[in-house]
C-alpha cells in the first residue's frame, strides 16, 4: 500500500516536470475554481452552526439541525418551494414546446430570408439583461401611467388594474416574460439539430407519399425527441435554481407579490442581505444546494443512459 | 440560415398563416424596445398627464440632456461597464482557452484530473450563502472593482465549448509536428494554436462580453461604493427609486422632494435606451457568431 503510494506521487512529480507548462496552463483556472466553486463547498457548514460575527465562522457554535428546523417551520419554506418548482416546470413545458415549434416553423419556410429575420427578432431580447426587461415591463404596468392602465385597458371598457399589488396576473406574466426572454435562444438550439437531419429521410417519405404534415409528425419530431428528453432532463436537473433576474427585477421586490413571485433564490438573498438572519438563509441554501446536486447526478445518469455523447461527465 | 432540398413544400395558405403568426411574435419582441425608446424621447410633464405611449409625446430630447449633462455619476458608471467588460472579457478569453487546451490535449497524462476538477463544479453549486461569505470574508472583494471581474473569468460551460471547437479544428498531428520542431508549450499554444482557432475565441469572447456587459448581480451583491456602480446596477437603482435620478445630479432638494424641472419619467427610460443602445446597435453583427457559439454548445451540452 505505502509502497503504491510511493511510486503514485514519484510517477506524478516526473510527470509534472515533463508537463510542467502544462500545469502552468490550468493553474490560473483551477484557482479561480477554488475561490469561487471549492472554499464555498466548504462553507455549507454554516448550515448547522449558529453564526457569531464576532468570533468568526469556525468558533461559532454547533447547532445541528435548528436552523433547518426553523425555516421548515416557516410558512414560506412551503411557498418558495413550490413556487420554484412549479414556474420552472412550467418553463419546462412552455419553454420547450414554444421553441420546437417555432424551429419547426422556422425550418419549413419558404422565405428563407424570412425565416431569417424572424430568428434574429426572437433572439434580440436574449441579450437584454433582466433589469433593462424590467423598465420595459414598467412601461406597461406602471399603475398611474403604464400603457395598459392608462391606453389599451380603458379602450377596452376595462378598470384598471394596480399590477404591482395584485398577484392573480403574475404567474402568466412571469411565465410570458421567461418565454419573451428565451424561446428565440431555445430555437436556434432545435434549429441546429433540424438542419443535421438527413434530407433521405424525406425523399423516402415522399416516395411513401407523405405529406408534409406526416412528414414533420414522423419524420421530424420523432429525430428530436433525443434532444428535447435530453433538454427536458437538464431542465429538471435545474429545477431548483430560479432565474433570480426574473423573479427579483421583474416584480420590482414588490413584497405584496411574494406569494407568487418568491422562489428560494429570492428567498435566500432577502434573508441574507434584507433580514440578516444568516442561519435561515445557509439552511434554505444548504437545502437547495443538496437538492440540486441530487437532481443533477440523477438527470444526468438518465442522460447518460440515452445519449452518453450529451452528457455532462 | 441554411439551404434545403425538402422536395415537399408547405402550402401558400400555410406559409402564410406562419407568416402572420411570427409577425405577431416579432412585434412582440420589438414593442418593448420600442416602448422604452418613445417614452424617452417624449415630453415630461405631457407624459404625466396622458400617461405612457408608443408614440413620443411632445417630442423631446430633454431626457437625454438632463442624464448627459446632470449624470456624472451616470458616466462614471459607463466607464466602469466599458472598464470590466474589456478587462473581464480578455482575462476570461485567456484563462478559459489556456484550460480548455489543456483538457484537449489528449497526450497529457493527468488531463482527466483537470477535467474532473472542473467539471466537479459544474455539479454541485454551493449556494448564495458560502458564497457570499467566501467572497467577502476569504477574498476580500467588497467594494473593489475586481469584485466585478473575477467571479466571471472561469467558466466551465465555456471551457466545454472552447474543448470541443478545439478537437473539431485543430488536428493533433499539428501539436505533433510543433513538439518535433522542439517549440515549447506555451510557443506552441501562443504562436500555432491561437492563430488557427480565433473564431473559437470570438465566440467566447462574445459571451463574455455580453456577461459583463449586461451584469448588475455583482455589484448587487458586492459593491456599496457608489463610484464603482457599472451602468446596469446604476440603472436598477433608478428604478427602485426615482429620486435617485435627482440625488446623483445633486438636485435633490433638503426634504428629499424632486424639483419639477427634472424630466424623471423620460430620463429613467433614457438610461434604459443608453443601457441597452450598444448591444442593440451591435446585435445584427454579432448574431452570427452567437449562434455558431450556440451550435457547438449543443453538440455536447
Amino acid at each position: 500500500m505505502a509502497n503504491g503510494q510511493r511510486t503514485y506521487r514519484s510517477e506524478f512529480l516526473r510527470e509534472f516536470n515533463k508537463n510542467f507548462p502544462l500545469f502552468l496552463m490550468a493553474l490560473p483556472g483551477v484557482v479561480l475554481l477554488i475561490a469561487f466553486c471549492y472554499l464555498p463547498l466548504f462553507g455549507l457548514i454554516i448550515a448547522f452552526k449558529d453564526v457569531h460575527y464576532d468570533v468568526g465562522i469556525l468558533k461559532s457554535p454547533w447547532v445541528g439541525l435548528k436552523n433547518f428546523e426553523f425555516l421548515f417551520k416557516t410558512p414560506d419554506a412551503f411557498i418558495i418551494t413550490r413556487n420554484t418548482l412549479l414556474y420552472n416546470f412550467a418553463f419546462i413545458v412552455f419553454g420547450n414546446l414554444a421553441a420546437i415549434a417555432t424551429a419547426i416553423a422556422l425550418s419549413e419556410m419558404r422565405a428563407r430570408f424570412m425565416a431569417k429575420f424572424y430568428q434574429s427578432v426572437m433572439f434580440l431580447p436574449y441579450f437584454l439583461s433582466w433589469v433593462v426587461v424590467a423598465y420595459m415591463a414598467f412601461a406597461f404596468l406602471s399603475i398611474d401611467l403604464g400603457i395598459l392602465n392608462t391606453m389599451i385597458l380603458p379602450k377596452l371598457g376595462l378598470q384598471p388594474i394596480a399590477w404591482y399589488f395584485e398577484t392573480k396576473p403574475w404567474p402568466v406574466i412571469l411565465i410570458l416574460a421567461n418565454l419573451w426572454k428565451y424561446t428565440g435562444y431555445n430555437a436556434v438550439i432545435y434549429l441546429a439539430a433540424i438542419t443535421g437531419i438527413d434530407p433521405e429521410y424525406y425523399e423516402a417519405a415522399l416516395i411513401d407519399g407523405a405529406s408534409k404534415w406526416q412528414q414533420i409528425k414522423h419524420i421530424t419530431v420523432p429525430l428530436l425527441s433525443p434532444l428535447v428528453v435530453v433538454l427536458v432532463l437538464l431542465g429538471i436537473g435545474r429545477i431548483f435554481y430560479a432565474d433570480f433576474g426574473l423573479f427579483y427585477q421583474l416584480p420590482m421586490n414588490s413584497g405584496a407579490l411574494f406569494d407568487v413571485t418568491n422562489v428560494i433564490d429570492t428567498y435566500v438573498y432577502r434573508t441574507l442581505m434584507g433580514m440578516n438572519d444568516i442561519g435561515m438563509a445557509s439552511a434554505a441554501s444548504f437545502y437547495q444546494s443538496i437538492m440540486g446536486f441530487i437532481l443533477v447526478l440523477t438527470s444526468n445518469l438518465i442522460v447518460r443512459r440515452l445519449d452518453p455523447e450529451k452528457a455532462l461527465f | 440560415m441554411h439551404s434545403k432540398s425538402r422536395f415537399l413544400q408547405i402550402s401558400i395558405a400555410a406559409e402564410t398563416l406562419l407568416h402572420i403568426m411570427f409577425w405577431i411574435i416579432t412585434f412582440a419582441c420589438i414593442v418593448p424596445l420600442w416602448a422604452v425608446i418613445s417614452i424617452s424621447l417624449s415630453d415630461d410633464n405631457k407624459i404625466r398627464q396622458s400617461g405612457y405611449r408608443l408614440w413620443p409625446v411632445g417630442l423631446s430630447t430633454k431626457s437625454y440632456e438632463f442624464v448627459l449633462s446632470q449624470g456624472k455619476a451616470i458616466w462614471n458608471a459607463y466607464g466602469i461597464t466599458i472598464f470590466v467588460t474589456i478587462v473581464g472579457t480578455l482575462l476570461c478569453v485567456l484563462i478559459v482557452s489556456l484550460y480548455a487546451y489543456v483538457l484537449y490535449r489528449k497526450d497529457f497524462k493527468y488531463r482527466k484530473l483537470f477535467t474532473f476538477i472542473g467539471f466537479f463544479t459544474m455539479l454541485i453549486n454551493a449556494g448564495l450563502v458560502p458564497w457570499y461569505i467566501v467572497c467577502v470574508n476569504v477574498l476580500h472583494l467588497k467594494n473593489t472593482i475586481f469584485a466585478l471581474i473575477l467571479p466571471y473569468v472561469m467558466n466551465m460551460w465555456y471551457v466545454l465549448i472552447f474543448r470541443t471547437y478545439l478537437s473539431m479544428s485543430l488536428p493533433d498531428s499539428i501539436i505533433e509536428s510543433a513538439k518535433i520542431d522542439g517549440a515549447g508549450e506555451f510557443t506552441t499554444f501562443f504562436r500555432i494554436v491561437i492563430p488557427l482557432v480565433k473564431p473559437g475565441l470570438a465566440t467566447i469572447a462574445l459571451f463574455a462580453a455580453i456577461t459583463y456587459w449586461n451584469d448588475w448581480w455583482l455589484p448587487f451583491m458586492l459593491i456599496e461604493n457608489e463610484k464603482l456602480y457599472n451602468l446596469q446596477y446604476m440603472m436598477y437603482r433608478v428604478q427602485q427609486k426615482i429620486q435617485y435620478l435627482a440625488e446623483i445630479a445633486g438636485k435633490l432638494g433638503a426634504s428629499g422632494i424632486v424639483p419639477a424641472d427634472l424630466p424623471t419619467e423620460s430620463a429613467r427610460m433614457a438610461m434604459a435606451v443608453l443601457g441597452m443602445g450598444p448591444i442593440v446597435l451591435a446585435y445584427p453583427f454579432f448574431q452570427r457568431y452567437f449562434v455558431k457559439g450556440l451550435t457547438i454548445g449543443a453538440i455536447k451540452g
